[in-house]
């Protein structure tokens, strides 16, 4: 199996050994696979795409087919060790209500999401005057499962809204690369943001 | 004479039967001295026995499963879309083997049998089975077949609940557990449907409680409603429209002034019903069909735990597949998701998927290719366990 894209790297990496997992949104079940094999994670995967259900079927991992955007009423309280959303935050009807969800079937939480406030994108509607494109926002702004985009300085103002305690935070540049200049001025140079979370 | 069936079947395929001497305690508390199974089988039981898939039939379903019975056959095996070289249930890897539940009608122990005390066909005195009972007498088939255990049990609607049955009470010998447009227990609307069909066949006036085969007449009538009834709750309403629509009989759709204003079949859904009905009656017996509709209404594993169903799966050691389909209204989706949750609570493996389908209840015997992909996916996984 290829190796997994770096955000996921970073996210498989933040995972403890044996962690109980839950994975909204969890694709074609690729980083479920990982943690399974790689750090003996248990869990399940929620997806709604018929084609990403069968493959994490045929990637090994349990796969739950349902819509987040109902709630995780199927799980208990502090079901998890880990709730992980990577790349989904954008495309769900009410994040915050999606982040209290997983605040409460989770001890901890991931969140990964791409920063709406990345020079790249400013730069596209500050001059073209259109809504932006970039290689982790793909889609025309009339067809976008994308929602809800937000910026590095949103997302921290809703968690301390949430009372959601940031345990960490790291960002990517362009191309998925790690930050050239150590982290500087995260909220331009960030492509994607990716965050360890728990509660306050 | 395999080459005049499609590619993707199991082709030719003949019924076996096993005859067991060893008596059968039943749920009801009576016993069988004696029973019988017929069953089918299809493809090659490895060196291990490690490759055997069970398939367990739905209400009216029996041992055929797969294939077709002779050259001139026009109907394959009910699980057709899902058995056979390269399907889902890929007999290239499997061996998958389906029996005729006792209390049926097509070879296995039931009501047209002979009673070895009478001598006569056990008629209405065939006592009657539940879901366990035929989890126990498989096990036995199992015993005789050398498999000490299943790669997978699967099932749709009934079949799926008898899927469920063996993994609760057998799970040793339970390697995956599939379960098709089933649920845990019947709804109050379920049941009323099946005491409906239940009383169209026993107000007939040739039922003579049950007794009537030892006056050489059959509830023709009666069953033959029962089966339309039932019919229409396995079909969608948006399903039935696109078959029939309001077309009429030759005329397709004619003007008001076409109408014959009587009550000969005038609609092609009247006519589609009647015909499922009468051709039901030919191969299907009465006392059966009473027999199997009460092992629905009883099946509710959980009830043995004050109606806690995560309790009830606390034995099952088996990872589960289970799928519904959207337009089931007899099994809907809410039924199998409440499956899943228990499955979740007790921290089992499990994966879900709901098929978006127009068929009803009957999606689950159909060519349905996000059907037949998923649970492709899901048996491949299940064969590369195993080794086969």
């Amino acid at each position: 199996m290829s190796p997994l894209r770096e955000d996921l790297q970073i996210v498989a990496n933040w995972v403890e050994e044996g962690a109980r997992v839950l994975d909204l949104g969890c694709g074609d079940g690729r980083l479920l696979r990982h943690l399974f094999e790689q750090r003996r994670a248990t869990g399940y995967g929620l997806e709604i795409d018929p084609a990403g259900i069968t493959d994490s079927i045929a990637n090994g991992v349990n796969v739950i087919e349902s819509d987040i955007d109902e709630g995780l009423s199927d799980f208990d309280d502090d079901a998890f060790d880990q709730v992980i959303l990577t790349q989904t935050l954008q495309a769900v009807r009410r994040p915050d209500q999606l982040l209290r969800e997983m605040m409460r079937v989770g001890r901890a939480g991931i969140v990964t999401f791409p920063n709406f406030a990345y020079y790249r994108l400013r730069w596209h509607l500050a001059v073209r005057g259109r809504m932006p494109m970039s290689n982790a926002l793909s889609y025309a702004w009339y067809e976008t499962p994308n929602i809800h985009f937000c910026t590095i300085r949103d997302f921290e103002v809703l968690c301390d809204g949430l009372g959601i305690h940031i345990l960490e935070r790291r960002v990517l540049s362009h191309e998925l690369k790690r930050p050239l200049v150590g982290g500087l001025l995260p909220n331009l140079f960030g492509e994607v943001a990716l965050y360890r979370i728990c509660r306050a | 004479m395999s080459g005049s069936f499609p590619q993707d079947s199991v082709g030719l395929v003949e019924s076996q039967h096993m005859h067991f001497d060893e008596s059968l305690r039943l749920d009801c508390g009576r016993e069988l001295p004696a029973y019988g199974l017929t069953y089918e089988t299809y493809g090659t039981l490895n060196a291990t026995a490690s490759n055997a898939v069970l398939v367990c039939h739905a209400l009216s379903g029996d041992h055929h499963a797969a294939g077709y019975h002779d050259a001139s056959a026009r109907k394959p095996g009910w699980w057709e879309a899902c058995i056979g070289p390269g399907k889902p249930l890929d007999t290239n890897r499997f061996f998958v083997v389906c029996s005729n539940n006792i209390g049926g009608c097509h070879g296995s122990t039931g009501p047209t049998s002979n009673n070895p005390d009478t001598g006569q066909p056990y008629g209405a005195d065939f006592p009657m089975v539940t879901v366990r009972d035929w989890v126990r007498t498989q096990a036995r088939l199992a015993d005789y077949l050398g498999i000490a255990r299943w790669a997978a049990v699967a099932g749709g609607s009934l079949g799926g609940m008898q899927a469920l049955q063996w993994a609760i009470d057998q799970p040793d010998r339970v390697g995956h557990a599939v379960v098709i447009a089933a649920a845990p227990r019947l709804s109050a609307q379920n049941i009323a449907f099946n005491e409906v069909a239940r009383q169209a066949i026993r107000s007939d006036p040739e039922f003579h409680d049950g007794r009537y085969a030892a006056r050489g007449e059959r509830p023709r009538t009666g069953l033959m409603l029962a089966r339309m009834l039932g019919h229409i709750t396995y079909l969608s309403e948006a399903a039935m429209g696109a078959k029939f629509g309001r077309d009429r009989r030759g005329s397709g759709e004619g003007e008001h002034g076409d109408y014959g204003f009587n009550y000969d079949v005038e609609f092609e859904v009247e006519s589609y019903l009647r015909h499922q009905g009468q051709s039901f009656v030919d191969r299907f017996d009465a006392n059966t069909y009473l027999l199997m509709t009460k092992a629905l209404d009883y099946f509710d594993p959980a009830a043995d735990f004050g109606g806690d169903l995560e309790r009830a799966l606390g034995s099952t050691r088996s990872p589960f597949f289970v799928a519904s389909f959207t337009s089931d209204w007899r099994f809907p989706p809410a039924a199998s998701r409440e499956i899943v949750r228990a499955l979740l609570d007790t921290n089992r493996r499990v994966s879900y998927a709901e098929i978006r389908a127009d068929h009803g209840h009957d999606a689950f015997l159909m060519p349905v290719p996000r059907y037949q992909a998923v649970f492709s996916a899901y048996m491949a996984r299940v064969a590369e366990e195993v080794g086969a």
